[in-house]
């Protein structure tokens, strides 16, 4: 039975020399949706599609279920891998300079993906990475297919990623932070350029970021990762609206504002736990403004909540944009 | 281009003469080659006449600028004990060195670098280890230690391969093999560093991401950046074609110029060793020249633009 | 400019020019790239100037200029009234007490062979500003102003994490009491919670001991909450200056115009806002006239042909732009 759904990720665990860095994520990614995953360093956002994809080093212990297009790809031997991989789903990453091979032309890196995925070879080939090459933005490709990674820059060479990741035509493309180490100027042509090739391809896209303001502008749906765990699922105007796990609020609350007076930040008090000294409970409990006895003993599941959202939380914020009076609601509750 | 050529020639000279000075000075000043040569129940009188034949009766100075100068007329001497070209005498002896350096060089290279590059994609395996203790032992024991534990084993106790001489082709094995081992182990541990190395840079995690097949990644990706420093490190082992055989040639009594070399100088044989020696510094300093090019070649980022 | 009459300038930079060779390939001959070209600066004591700019806008430099770290091929730079002296002088050495730097990588710029109270303690040692006795105490009053806990003494910096690791370094910027503190992304490396907790701190320090600040970053919304005014940067010119308040919210030139653009603000999309074309721009590959007119949308024949100067545009704000302000109004002084 060929699911309705292009990528299913279930309970999606990963370990590292025994110290268990994700939970058990649940993802579902439909055809052609632009979902965000949200987090700070070290919350698995990457490591969630890095271990889907097969990529993490040999020391990683994976479990739980990959399925694309309903077949299941976790576990399976290297060459179901590499036949999904850049075909069905391909991925970008951080730092486009380093990632692109130095001592191989630009055009020779693109063709390849070219030869592996659509049987192209020769001038077939060539024309269609310059295709790819104008598609992404790349001014005066015929003059510059034959040039190196390192005489183009930061910006170009995350188009080039971009075209060598639509070589293969697929249909999900993950961007892990892919505009994270590029300037401002150009972070705003990348963002507008997956925009483009998402109405233009179809493609689904799974935008991993710490930029809130950025994964809005793109997804219509959004994970907040915490811990190695999903905390709120949602839309984007639910999220951004009202968001109602503490952490999601507080991550909010701490970004400053290019508008508006000049205020104080709300910063999250404390740090992220390190995997290895996780606390009992909720994991964000002992930064939680909320927390109560019950965060500390007992975790919160990913449930469904009212409004379509999915949130872990015993006691999220309410409608309310001010913590003092989510506090002085809560003492209401309590009394009520 | 022109203005980087001519540096590095002109560096390059300079070394070689630094070399050539350097032997020159020490040789006049660590021993009397009159007494060497003609033994020490030898008259004054016959050690004064063959001082002055040989004109070492000059002020040092003197003798350096004749020789610099013989040097630029392509005289390069005659062998005190010989009485032939020293010049001469030496490339006479070159194809019994390469006889035994090019085939260690070529296993160095065929055994030493899969070996290494084979071990950095299995780490922590079986064979990781075994290479990595393989490769300490080979460049830990010395090349005279390792000669004659060879010899003792494969001569001595099995019979099966002679110690000395050049007679038969057999005759090169072992010497071969000692030269081989030390290098071998250098380059399994170089290649096997170069390419842990690369394994972990970001492009090979796009390349896999493309859903390239794991050997053409390899081949295809990762070689090529691991080529760069480890054909660096052959060349400097190219350099020393010539002067890498001293010790072996001694042990194994091969005729080739690291015997020579080290028969001169115990004869202080002034001329045969001054010979050798600018033979290896122009070789040396030659690869090094090779090496850079090929340095800048092989790695495209160096052509580019650099600031300082 | 903003002008104190009661206040003379901590720092005042004056036509700084700092240009390096850069040469193409292994054999090309050397060509001279203008890193900073012509930069007029005033910081107050107390206030907070931020520095915008992206790669190529020379705004690093600019700063290790301002320290005297990097020479300048023309121009001076003036501290408290008096020239900066010379990289490597004893005067300029004793000058570091006055003013320090905090950069991005905490890493980097901690020796991970010492205890964080070490390093913390160093600058009270180099410069003889406490007896050996009590740097105990000024340390610990030190961490615990920067939110380290005094227990925390001991640890080493690779057992950090990130946000504690700057806390140190900004601890060993203060412990000679600056009078400067020049601060080169001090947040980007930082998780957004933690650049929070950062930002607040610094803000704190500064009001209570009185330091000026120079903060350079390519983060407009963090520069923004930290700065009183802020100076854009161009490929090594300033392009407008103006309080925090009206630059972001009312940009006047274009390349300010196009840097607010780009900032994603959720909710907003991204029609109908300004992409900057084209790349950032190359040192060594100046454009003719005005050096932003390659990616302007709003460039005429007189920016590719003639460079607009600095040039107050209304009270306390300048711009060097030839459509915003016109020839008749006075150069910024």
């Amino acid at each position: 039975m060929v699911s309705n759904n292009l990528v299913e990720l279930r309970d999606l665990k990963v370990a590292f020399d025994g110290i268990q860095v994700l939970h058990g994520i649940d993802l579902t990614v439909g055809r052609g949706e632009a979902i965000g995953l949200v987090g700070e360093s070290g919350c698995g956002k990457s490591v969630t599609w890095l271990a889907a994809l097969g990529l993490l080093p040999g020391k990683a212990t994976v479990a739980g279920s990959v399925r694309v297009d309903g077949q299941e790809i976790l576990g399976t031997p290297r060459s179901v891998l590499e036949s999904v991989r850049g075909k069905r789903i391909a991925m970008i990453f951080q730092d486009p300079s380093s990632s692109l091979n130095p001592v191989l032309k630009i055009g020779r890196q693109i063709t390849e993906a070219l030869v592996l995925h659509r049987a192209l070879t020769g001038q077939a080939a060539k024309a269609e990475a310059l295709r790819l090459m104008d598609m992404v933005g790349i001014p005066d490709a015929r003059r510059r297919f034959d040039l190196f990674p390192h005489e183009f820059s930061g910006g170009q060479c995350q188009r080039l990623m971009i075209a060598m990741a639509l070589a293969g035509e697929p249909d999900l493309l993950v961007a892990d932070e892919p505009t994270t180490a590029l300037d401002a100027t150009i972070q705003a042509q990348i963002l507008d350029l997956l925009i483009e090739l998402r109405a233009e391809t179809g493609m689904a896209t799974i935008f991993i970021s710490h930029d809130l303001g950025a994964v809005s502008q793109v997804c219509e749906r959004a994970c907040v990762m915490y811990a190695g765990r999903i905390v709120e699922q949602g839309t984007i105007e639910a999220l951004f609206d009202n968001p109602r796990h503490p952490y999601t609020r507080g991550l909010f609350d701490a970004i400053p504002r290019l508008d508006g007076p000049r205020e104080r930040l709300i910063p999250i008090p404390g740090t992220v736990p390190h995997p290895r000294d996780l606390p009992e409970g909720c994991a964000f409990s002992p930064r939680c403004s909320h927390a109560a006895i019950d965060c500390r003993s007992r975790r919160p599941n990913l449930s469904p909540m009212d409004d379509g959202r999915l949130l872990s939380c015993f006691h999220p914020v309410s409608q309310s944009s001010d913590l003092a009076t989510v506090a002085a609601s809560r003492v209401a509750e309590a009394v009520a | 281009m022109l203005r980087f050529a001519s540096i590095r020639l002109l560096r390059a000279m300079i070394t070689i003469l630094a070399v050539l000075t350097f032997a020159f000075v020490v040789l006049r000043m660590s021993g009397d080659p009159a007494q060497v040569m003609l033994g020490p129940d030898v008259p004054q009188e016959s050690v004064d006449a063959f001082r002055k034949a040989w004109g070492l009766d000059q002020p040092l100075w003197i003798q350096y600028l004749a020789y610099i100068k013989a040097i630029f007329t392509g005289d390069f001497g005659v062998s005190m004990r010989d009485k032939a070209s020293a010049m001469q005498l030496v490339i006479d002896r070159i194809p019994a060195t390469l006889q035994l350096t090019i085939p260690a060089l070529f296993l160095k290279v065929v055994i030493g670098i899969p070996a290494g590059v084979y071990a950095a994609l299995h780490r922590q395996s079986a064979v990781d280890r075994g290479v990595i203790l393989a490769a300490i032992f080979g460049f830990t024991i010395p090349s005279f230690v390792m000669g004659l534990l060879l010899v003792l084993i494969f001569s001595i106790t099995l019979g099966l391969l002679p110690s000395g001489g050049q007679d038969t082709w057999q005759h090169g094995i072992l010497p071969t093999l000692t030269m081989s081992i030390g290098g071998i182990g250098i380059l399994a541990r170089f290649s096997r560093s170069a390419m842990i190395e690369v394994m972990s840079q970001p492009y090979i995690r796009t390349a896999s991401a493309k859903g390239m097949a794991w050997q053409d990644v390899v081949w295809r990706h990762a070689l090529p950046n691991a080529a760069v420093p480890i054909v660096t490190i052959v060349g400097f082992m190219v350099g020393s074609l010539i002067a890498g055989a001293v010790v072996v040639e001694s042990i194994f009594s091969w005729p080739g110029i690291g015997r020579l070399l080290v028969v001169s100088v115990t004869n202080r044989d002034l001329a045969v060793v001054q010979c050798i020696l600018l033979m290896i510094a122009a070789t040396m300093v030659v690869s090094n020249l090779i090496v850079d090019l090929l340095y800048g070649w092989l790695d495209p980022r160096l052509r580019a633009q650099s600031a300082h | 400019m903003i002008s104190h009459t009661a206040n003379a300038p901590l720092i005042e930079a004056k036509d700084l020019v700092r240009t390096y060779e850069v040469r193409q390939g292994m054999f090309g001959k050397a060509t001279p790239v203008r890193a900073v070209d012509g930069i007029n600066l005033t910081v107050m004591p107390g206030e907070t100037l931020g520095v915008v700019g992206e790669s190529g806008s020379g705004k690093s430099t600019l700063g290790r200029m301002l320290l005297g770290i990097d020479p300048s091929q023309e121009g001076e730079t003036f501290f408290e009234g008096k020239p900066m002296p010379k990289l490597g002088t004893p005067e300029w050495r004793a000058l570091r007490a006055r003013m320090q730097l905090v950069y991005q990588d905490p890493l980097a710029a901690l020796d991970r062979r010492l205890t964080i109270a070490e390093q913390i303690g160093e600058p009270l040692a180099i410069h003889k500003l406490v007896p050996k006795e009590h740097r105990g105490t000024r340390v610990a009053e030190l961490m615990t102003a920067v939110g380290l806990r005094p227990d925390q003494a001991d640890r080493y910096p690779h057992e950090l994490s990130g946000g504690q690791r700057q806390r140190v370094v900004i601890a060993r910027a203060l412990a000679s009491r600056p009078k400067l503190l020049v601060c080169d992304e001090p947040v980007s490396a930082l998780d957004v919670s933690i650049q929070a907790q950062v930002v607040n701190m610094l803000r704190d320090l500064q009001e209570k001991n009185g330091i000026a600040m120079v903060f350079i970053s390519h983060d407009l919304k963090v520069v923004r909450n930290m700065a009183d005014r802020v100076a854009v940067m161009y490929l090594g010119r300033i392009v407008e200056e103006a309080s925090s308040d009206v630059i972001f919210s009312a940009p006047l030139h274009p390349y300010t115009t196009a840097l607010v653009s780009s900032v994603p603000v959720p909710g907003k999309p991204l029609k109908g806002r300004v992409i900057l074309q084209g790349e950032p721009p190359n040192p060594a590959n100046r454009p003719s006239g005005c050096a932003f007119h390659p990616r302007c949308p709003l460039a005429t024949d007189i920016c590719r042909t003639s460079v607009p100067q600095l040039r107050q545009v209304a009270d306390g704000r300048t711009a060097a732009c030839h459509l915003v302000v016109g020839a008749d109004q006075p150069v910024a002084a």
